[in-house]
């Protein structure tokens, strides 16, 4: 019932999102600039909302997230270093080293989440953004040696005005990654609970923690190379939905897909009303609202 | 009493280490005009000295009010405050910044915006009665991450040109001192830090753990608040002075500890001190005079600074 209500919400403003704009409503900006547009942000949203999911069942702990994990600032190194050595070569090799540089921090970040014991829940998360603040002060290190500091902060500024038809198809790739996390949802959230416990009920755990990487990375590095980071996204979409409505993850999952696409779909009408006709990146609109939600969930619900 | 004795002898021989590598940095090739260059060489060092008094004494003891080796103070959102308001000033005023606002004025405005920031913080979790440093530095955080994408949006809006100007005061360099505000922030400098070590006693306490402390009849929340202003006035005043560096406490604490093998901070602070000042000197002078590179020494200090970090979490078995 839940979902078929959120289910005519998320329509309600993708039909909005579609006539929203400069340009004259016509069959030809419809089909080349507002249906990829609208539907590039429903994925995203969708898809950055299951992977913060994905991240806390995995480490049991609710503020893990690619932002608070270092994988977005990981993906950026990996566009960085694609354009340092293979500036011309296409967009799959470019997808491939940022798919490599965040799988592989992901891996990382959950060897040194394992070694934290039993510390402060908010413990975790502050590992985790000191690890993003390295990658990415390493990476800011040979973007200036470039003189690209400018340059790459544009691209991890998350935007979805360059989106149009043939441009943003790499973003398709979240489908599998949201259909596979759907399936293995109960199996992320045993091995959270340890490799001895999820060895006792017969999971293999490296496989299943292998198999979550994957999806984490696959849809971060698409969504980070069509349209830039999206912060927060992950970890306050999960939160909100399983303060209202439970844990079970089997019922949740679908409202969290469909309430990150909301939440992105309403950043992103904002972010093209406000200062009409010009544009306020999403990247912009979503921190502020992401942080304040945040905020208010940290200090006044006692999350 | 012969531990003592060792570690006296270390203190001295890092004092005659740092004696010894200023007067390196100092005298090292003068060439001719040697007054100008003992006059622009001694500013760097006064600079040097005054940025590793403030990152030494606010690492150490902020490392030790949270209970761990692996946080720096600078990351609870000071540098991306610092970062924006920078970021601002160019935004509004492009390529005039410098004439419209003097050295004295920017530095001015970033420690008072610095240090209301860090009050305003310390009021918001404290009023909520809330005296969990972990959510203090969460909170931090993330404005940190809100005032970092404010001012990458920013950023993209600056003409090209005048974003070198953002650039430049988005690494630490000692090159550019104004000598007014370098002879105010060693006086702020020297202050704190009288009054932080003569508090160091309660370090030691509160390194125990909290219970420990309180049971010990120490006044916890007071005095974890005092230090929390200390550190506030510290970072901001080093990162107004310099620029940031992040990573810089992070590798100077690690390595003070691993060198001293002690836990009396009245020892530490002093070591952390000359270990900061020998590593920024020791790292200038390599930079300027021996490789002749154009990076700015912060970046290499957040590279190996992060590197060893990286070691530090992946060696260390239990955090």
């Amino acid at each position: 019932m839940r979902v078929v209500v959120f289910t005519i919400i998320l329509l309600m403003l993708a039909a909005v999102s579609l006539f929203v704009g400069v340009a004259d409503v016509s069959a030809a900006v419809v089909s080349i600039s507002r249906i990829p547009r609208t539907a590039a942000l429903i994925l995203a949203g969708v898809g950055m909302s299951v992977s913060g999911v994905i991240m806390q069942q995995m480490t049991q702990n609710k503020f893990v997230s690619p932002t608070t994990a270092g994988t977005l600032e990981a993906a950026k190194m990996g566009l960085l270093i694609f354009l340092i050595f293979t500036p011309t070569a296409g967009v799959s090799l470019k997808m491939l080293s940022a798919f490599l540089f965040t799988f592989l921090a992901s891996m990382i970040f959950l060897a040194i989440v394992r070694k934290i014991k039993h510390r402060n829940i908010i413990f975790v998360p502050l590992v985790g953004l000191m690890f993003g603040g390295i990658v990415g002060s390493i990476s800011t290190f040979f973007a200036v040696q470039l003189n690209i500091v400018q340059d790459t902060n544009a691209w991890m500024m998350g935007d979805f005005s360059g989106i149009l038809q043939g441009r943003y198809e790499l973003i398709y790739l979240t489908l599998p990654a949201i259909i596979i996390t759907y399936l293995y949802a109960n199996k992320f959230t045993v091995i959270g609970m340890g490799e001895e416990f999820s060895r006792n009920l017969g999971l293999n755990y490296n496989y299943i923690m292998n198999i979550g990487l994957f999806c984490v990375s696959l849809t971060v590095s698409s969504v980070v190379i069509t349209a830039g980071a999206i912060p927060f996204l992950g970890l306050i979409v999960p939160n909100v939905v399983s303060l209202l409505f439970g844990d079970n993850l089997k019922k949740t999952l679908p409202i969290v897909a469909l309430s990150g696409a909301i939440f992105l779909l309403i950043c992103d009408i904002i972010g093209r009303v406000v200062i009409y006709p010009y544009e306020v990146p999403i990247g912009v609109t979503v921190s502020i609202f992401g942080s304040i939600i945040f905020l208010f969930l940290m200090l006044w619900k006692r999350l | 009493m012969e531990k003592t004795i060792t570690i006296r002898r270390s203190l001295l021989i890092a004092l005659l280490l740092m004696i010894a590598s200023a007067a390196l940095f100092m005298f090292y090739k003068m060439g001719n005009s040697w007054e100008f260059a003992l006059r622009f060489r001694g500013m760097k060092v006064i600079t040097i000295i005054v940025v590793a008094g403030c990152v030494a004494f606010s690492s150490v003891s902020f490392q030790t009010l949270t209970n761990n080796r692996i946080l720096t103070p600078s990351i609870m959102g000071f540098e991306s405050l610092y970062l924006l308001i920078q970021t601002i000033i160019v935004f509004f005023y492009g390529d005039q910044t410098f004439k419209v606002l003097s050295h004295v004025d920017n530095f001015l405005v970033s420690v008072i915006a610095m240090i209301a920031f860090a009050f305003m913080l310390y009021l918001m979790i404290y009023k909520k009665g809330k005296d969990n440093l972990y959510l203090l530095l969460l909170v931090g955080i993330i404005l940190g991450t809100l005032f970092s994408s404010l001012s990458s949006f920013m950023q993209l809006l600056i003409d090209p040109n005048d974003f070198f100007i953002v650039q430049g005061k988005m690494f630490a360099t000692f090159n550019k001192i104004n000598s007014d505000l370098l002879w105010s922030s060693l006086i702020i400098m020297v202050i704190i830090l009288i009054i932080g070590f003569r508090m160091s006693k309660y370090l030691d306490v509160i390194a125990l753990g909290r219970d420990q402390a309180i049971n010990l009849g120490l006044n916890y929340n007071r005095v974890v608040k005092i230090f929390l202003v200390l550190i506030a006035i510290l970072v901001s005043v080093s990162t107004a002075l310099v620029g940031p560096i992040t990573f810089l406490g992070l590798l100077v604490t690690n390595l003070t500890y691993e060198l001293f093998k002690t836990h009396r901070h009245s020892v530490i602070i002093i070591a952390c001190c000359l270990v900061s000042a020998i590593a920024l000197l020791i790292g200038q002078f390599l930079m300027e005079r021996v490789f002749n590179l154009s990076v700015p020494i912060s970046a290499i200090i957040n590279i190996v600074g992060g590197f060893y970090f990286m070691y530090l979490l992946l060696k260390v078995k239990k955090i």
